[in-house]
């Protein structure tokens, strides 16, 4: 048994490697201005090459690449440790409001720092969704203290959400500013306009948030078996679920400060891989989540940026259309076992 | 102040500042079973989340191997006990053998991962449950019988001295009840295991517990061994019984016996009279029974259930005085029946009885 469950888990994270880099490799020579294998060999291995061909490469399509790869990877991670503080399979950052809660307060900060003439950096976008998901976040467990069942629970989140969404729609509608155009692609959710800068911050602040993560996956483990049976095999339940919290937020509230909310990657991706793997252990779901994140998202983006190009759909758009069946397909599975 | 390996001082327990049950001062060695029992809602649960630390105790003092429960830091407690709840639990994509194993947690480092030792432990554990067959099943696809063994092979696992149960055996059929309180005591022999748990099978109670510790009101009202505690009298006090009664010499609940005059005599002994007398409590018909010796075993069901039971001493003749009262009393009933096949020196008049009043007997 041992050894059969090794060689699957191995074979999953080679097969999700390989779809990785396969995927970045489709991304890079994909787009509107065709650019062929060779040439884009040459300006990524040699940097050099024609400048408009090295600039879409370098600054354009690389920087998109990665933006999707460490976000996806962020939110599905995100989603996986929400579904466990919840021990609801479909709690997803999108689906509890959180996403719009940091959109919410991201917004209201671009529009009251433009209207004053600054441009918002990274690291002042990050603390503000930060503080909007934690705002939805403490509605969400002042709920889900009310309420029992994990479907009021989702009802009140997707209720939050739609608060949320109302008022940006609403301040962004009244905001006179010619940055809205800017404002309203960002909060449909893309992976576009990331600048090296961008990817710089996102991947530490992911990076140092996903070590923490893993490092939690043994009381994670525990927290499966439910809240009794954690404690008693010795985690300190206050100061898990505190840091659980904290770090599921911070993920999606990055993914949301620079690419706006991402919907069901959060959901899809934790419950495709726990199939996949057939387990749900942290230690080795947590890694494969992200990468199985990764792959969604460069997949979704791949398709927003080439089926009706040059026009590009928005990300959440095709992340919807392919992660919502997933989540209708969790449900009944879960619904089918829990008979 | 006591060599228990567990005992509580003046513990009172209850949710969110409110007392619920006061001065709970009972203790338990190594070795022992300690049973809670009480009626429905009386806070045998909450008595053993405040033991496990599950609830903040609201006054009083758990020792734990010699030393104050709270000053005990959260592994090393874990190293000393574990349990096993009620609640139920739907882990996704574990099986049993993961569960298992997760009982390994004070044990293993930083990321959890199992040693050879750990598996060794996983897999003794497993097999002391009989439930190596199941290692590999999805712990949610079992039956309540063998996730209770599960969860105990994890209980064990942990290689703790105490091990806490809330109604282990609630939802298990009789066979799997029995299982699991063998398994309990050989358990506590073999590993020299503290117990403590709460029942609702008075009759398993008494028959595997050392130490029996009733919860009736605000208080604990008895704390003793089975035979100070089990007595026909104080168990239906304990549960405010109104109908029916309880016997505690054979662990068993008789229905509300039919009232009013009797219609049926039985003449029974020797056994012959009790699927009789429960046919007739069955159907609702009043009767009464005789004449029996009081060591009998149809004394002991008649006297739950027959309206009038006439008795005689035991290992003496009835006597004629007994006689002609049993007769008296089938005089008035519209039928006699005669279960009783033997008749001997001491029941001679039960025959007589029986040609009296029936043209069948014997």
């Amino acid at each position: 048994m041992e050894k059969r469950s090794h060689k699957r888990y191995e074979l999953c994270f080679a097969l999700l490697t390989a779809l990785l880099l396969l995927l970045t490799f489709c991304n890079i020579n994909s787009g509107s201005v065709h650019l062929s294998v060779p040439q884009v060999f040459q300006i990524i291995v040699q940097k050099t090459g024609e400048q408009t061909a090295y600039n879409i490469v370098w600054e354009i399509r690389l920087p998109r690449i990665l933006a999707a790869i460490i976000l996806g990877g962020a939110l599905s991670v995100s989603g996986f440790l929400l579904q466990t503080f919840f021990n609801n399979p479909i709690a997803g950052p999108f689906v509890l409001g959180i996403s719009s809660g940091a959109k919410l307060v991201v917004s209201l900060v671009m529009i009251f720092l433009l209207s004053r003439g600054y441009a918002a950096g990274s690291q002042i976008l990050i603390l503000a969704a930060f503080l909007g998901a934690m705002i939805s976040m403490g509605f969400i467990l002042l709920v889900s203290k009310k309420v029992k069942g994990m479907s009021m629970l989702v009802i009140s989140g997707v209720m939050i959400g739609y608060i949320c969404s109302a008022i940006t729609d609403f301040v962004v509608t009244f905001a006179d500013d010619s940055n809205i155009v800017n404002l309203h692609n960002w909060s449909l959710g893309s992976f576009s306009g990331m600048s090296w800068d961008n990817i710089r911050v996102m991947a530490v602040v992911i990076f140092v948030t996903l070590t923490i993560t893993f490092f939690l996956s043994k009381p994670m483990g525990a927290y499966q078996l439910g809240e009794v049976y954690a404690r008693s095999m010795g985690v300190n339940i206050r100061a898990f679920r505190v840091q659980l919290i904290l770090l599921s937020s911070v993920l999606s509230a990055c993914v949301t400060a620079f690419a706006g909310p991402i919907s069901f990657v959060g959901i899809a991706v934790p419950h495709l891989i726990k199939s996949m793997f057939k387990t749900a252990k942290p230690i080795l779901i947590i890694p494969a989540c992200f990468l199985g994140g990764a792959v969604f998202c460069l997949f979704c983006d791949m398709i927003a940026r080439t089926v009706f190009a040059p026009t590009e759909l928005s990300i959440s758009s095709v992340t919807a259309v392919f992660g919502a069946p997933v989540v209708i397909f969790a449900l009944c599975t879960k619904a089918a076992r829990r008979s | 102040m006591s060599d228990f390996y567990i005992h509580t001082d003046n513990l009172t327990v209850g949710y969110s500042g409110v007392p619920l049950i006061r001065d709970i001062s009972i203790g338990l060695n190594r070795g022992e079973i300690l049973t809670i029992i009480g009626p429905n809602g009386a806070g045998k649960s909450t008595i053993l989340k405040s033991i496990t630390r599950q609830l903040a105790a609201l006054n009083g003092t758990v020792f734990l191997d010699g030393s104050d429960m709270k000053t005990l830091s959260d592994r090393a407690l874990s190293k000393k006990m574990s349990v096993v709840m009620t609640e139920r639990i739907h882990p996704e994509l574990m099986t049993c053998e993961d569960v298992v194993a997760m009982g390994r947690y004070p044990y293993t480092g930083r990321l959890g991962i199992l040693s050879d030792h750990d598996r060794e432990v996983v897999h003794a554990s497993m097999e002391m449950v009989h439930a190596l067959e199941l290692r590999d099943c999805d712990f949610t696809q079992i039956s309540d019988g063998q996730r209770q063994r599960v969860l105990l092979a994890k209980a064990i696992c942990q290689e703790p001295q105490i091990i806490i149960l809330d109604e282990p055996t609630s939802f298990l059929d009789i066979r799997h009840k029995l299982e699991l309180l063998t398994l309990l005591k050989q358990m506590v022999r073999e590993k020299r295991l503290a117990i403590v748990m709460s029942l609702h099978e008075l009759d398993l109670a008494q028959k595997i517990s050392d130490i029996v510790v009733c919860v009736h009101g605000d208080r604990i009202e008895k704390y003793g061994t089975p035979e100070e505690i089990f007595t026909s009298d104080y168990v239906e006090k304990l549960y405010g019984m109104t109908m029916g009664s309880y016997n505690t010499d054979f662990g068993c609940l008789e229905m509300e016996a039919p009232k009013g005059a009797p219609e049926v005599f039985v003449i029974g002994g020797g056994g012959s009279g009790i699927p009789v007398y429960r046919r007739l409590a069955r159907q609702g018909i009043p009767f009464a029974a005789g004449v029996l010796h009081t060591n009998d075993i149809d004394y002991e069901v008649a006297k739950a259930l027959a309206v009038q039971v006439v008795a005689e001493k035991a290992y003496t003749p009835i006597a004629e005085e007994t006689f002609q009262r049993a007769a008296k009393i089938a005089q008035q009933c519209r039928e006699v029946i005669c279960c009783a096949k033997e008749f001997g020196e001491m029941n001679e008049k039960n025959r007589e009885l029986a040609l009296r009043f029936t043209a069948t007997c014997g």
